[in-house]
């Protein structure tokens, strides 16, 4: 057909398909560029990991997690600094999911729309991209010398907290949203208070969102070094906090929260900046431990998600 | 359709018909506002016990607004203000008065929704919330109260060997007949429904219809529809409305067939709206 030069409604025909054609090339040239962009930013990240990897991998073993540090590079291990970063997690989920959570809560549910909640709504957004240093500076100030919680594993804890508060209230506020208006008239409408129409509808249902804001918290608190740093943790730690349960009454042990402390970031940049080699392969050994934990966590909360919204469709 | 028609045509005693009528609850010169906009206007009307009344008109009209000024669902949202008065009997409180808990008024007067709204919890715990809202926790209790509902809302069948099912599961016209179980769990004295089968396939339609014709031996029902044959089809008594006005109140048979006012005749035969 298209050989014979054509005619009327032919011609019509032949300039649709050459205005296809020229859009389809336009779609496959942004094609490849999106993939080579993607490519690009995957590549970089498997180089930074493999090189950690390659320099790190060596020397992971039982020892290196069970070990205190040491003068020696081949005898030193991350023992504290593992231990230091768990504890430290755990005074950072304890008062920054509650309070997290509530603040999210009452922004979504309770404040009424006003200037005050608006100036709220931009502190809180805000915060998000406030240097850590600053929290840091913030911390050294208010827990070590105001409230005399010193260089401990709380002052830190609490730090930390601070620092992700923003991530748990913005991604809570999020999953509280995605609760559909017609659930929460529903159950208002079966003469549920506020707060019963909370508990038994809002929480559970966006439990998963909430936690996968907590969770992508947790990943971008453990990574954390400058305030540590700031608040005065220790570089250089061969004992460990006493443990938080015992065999003994009243089983539990909160000594653990005063006690000094070290994290696995501080562990590494401690190591990084010393002259000889071999220490610096130990700081990318705990880099791939840091790392590993991470992903774990991150993975975590993809799954999470992911689990969330194959059970709940609206 | 022809199960809707032998529905139409065996329904029990007329209208007025000699029968007591009661009143169960009505609008006194009600007015409503969103912000500064007058939604309701100077509303009067009666809504009989053990009816089924219903609300018509074209979009906007307020039949809506109106409907949920009866479980203070406005109440939820900010800018809104009532003025005038709903008294529900038997105990004559104006269920609109500032001294009177929406959560109150919403324990005596249920509803069910344009879409269907079940928890995403099991079938099960979707039919007793409501006893669970009010404080029952005893389990004799809730399994009766949940058979009983559910047998009401002619569920109990398809949804006996499934009670801890995820509720959204089922079909769009089961979580409607949910829904309306939810509602009756809790023996609400009027029952609200905002335009239930509008999302509903024509089978699921006609059997929530003959649900609500069956139900008004229990409860007072008070339904907005768009679709002026349900209207005819299901209730006892229809107003018209527009522009925030009720136009014509009355029987649905005489607003059917011999409107009163010009206005209800040409949104009827469909020469306007």
């Amino acid at each position: 057909m298209s050989a014979i030069a054509p005619t009327g409604p032919d011609r019509k025909v032949s300039e649709m398909r050459s205005l296809i054609a020229s859009g389809k090339r336009k779609q496959v040239i942004f094609a490849v560029a999106g993939v080579l962009c993607t490519a690009f930013a995957v590549l970089v990240l498997i180089a930074a990991f493999l090189d950690l990897l390659i320099d790190g991998l060596p020397r992971l073993s039982w020892s290196f997690l069970t070990s205190f540090p040491s003068r020696r590079a081949s005898e030193a291990g991350i023992l504290s600094a593992w231990v230091g970063s768990a504890m430290v997690m755990l005074v950072t989920m304890f008062a920054a999911v509650p309070i997290g959570v509530g603040a999210a809560v009452y922004l979504e549910e309770y404040a009424k729309k006003n200037l005050f909640t608006d100036v709220i709504e931009i502190n809180v957004t805000n915060l998000a991209g406030v240097p850590s240093i600053v929290y840091g500076l913030l911390a050294l100030g208010l827990f070590v010398h105001q409230f005399g919680f010193g260089e401990s594993v709380l002052t830190a804890g609490l730090t930390l907290a601070l620092l992700i508060l923003p991530i748990v209230i913005v991604s809570s506020r999020e999953a509280l949203r995605t609760v559909p208006g017609h659930i929460r008239e529903a159950a208002y409408a079966m003469g549920a208070t506020r707060w019963q129409m909370i508990s038994d509808h809002l929480l559970p249902y966006s439990r998963g969102g909430i936690l996968t804001g907590i969770i992508l918290g947790m990943a971008e608190a453990i990574g954390q070094t400058a305030p540590i740093i700031t608040i005065g943790a220790l570089t250089f730690i061969a004992f460990l906090p006493p443990p938080p349960v015992s065999v003994e009454f009243p089983f539990l042990n909160f000594e653990w929260i005063r006690s000094e402390f070290t994290v696995l970031p501080i562990q590494m940049y401690n190591w990084v900046s010393r002259p000889d080699k071999a220490f610096q392969l130990n700081a990318a050994a705990a880099g791939v431990i840091l790392l590993g934990m991470t992903l774990i966590m991150n993975g975590l909360a993809i799954y999470l998600r992911y689990q969330v919204r194959k059970k709940i469709k609206w | 359709m022809v199960s809707i028609d032998a529905s139409v045509a065996g329904r029990e005693p007329a209208p007025g018909s000699g029968e007591q009528l009661r009143i169960k609850a009505e609008a006194r010169s009600l007015d409503f506002y969103y912000g500064t906009f007058k939604a309701l206007k100077g509303i009067k009307m009666p809504i009989y016990e053990n009816k089924v009344t219903a609300l018509i008109g074209p979009s906007g009209c307020g039949k809506s607004t109106f409907l949920r000024c009866f479980n203070r669902m406005h109440d939820l949202y900010p800018n809104m203000r009532y003025d005038g008065e709903i008294r529900l009997m038997p105990d004559d409180v104006n269920i609109l008065a500032k001294n009177v808990d929406p959560i109150e008024v919403r324990m005596r007067i249920g509803m069910v929704f344009q879409k269907p709204n079940p928890f995403p919890k099991s079938i099960y715990e979707n039919v007793v919330y409501g006893l669970r809202v009010r404080g029952v926790n005893n389990k004799a209790i809730l399994d009766e109260k949940a058979e009983q509902a559910l047998r009401a809302a002619a569920l109990w069948n398809e949804a006996k060997d499934r009670l801890n099912d995820v509720a959204l599961e089922m079909s769009g016209g089961q979580q409607q007949r949910l829904c309306i179980a939810r509602a009756l769990a809790t023996d609400p004295e009027l029952l609200l429904f905002d335009e239930p089968t509008s999302a509903l396939d024509p089978i699921a339609t006609a059997s929530i219809e003959e649900l609500m014709t069956q139900l008004k031996e229990r409860v007072t029902i008070l339904v907005v529809t768009h679709n002026m044959q349900q209207a005819a089809r299901v209730s006892d008594y229809t107003a018209y409305m527009y522009l925030g006005e009720v136009i014509e109140f009355g029987e649905t048979d005489q607003i059917f067939v011999k409107p009163a006012r010009k206005e209800t005749e040409d949104y009827i035969t469909g020469r306007f709206g």
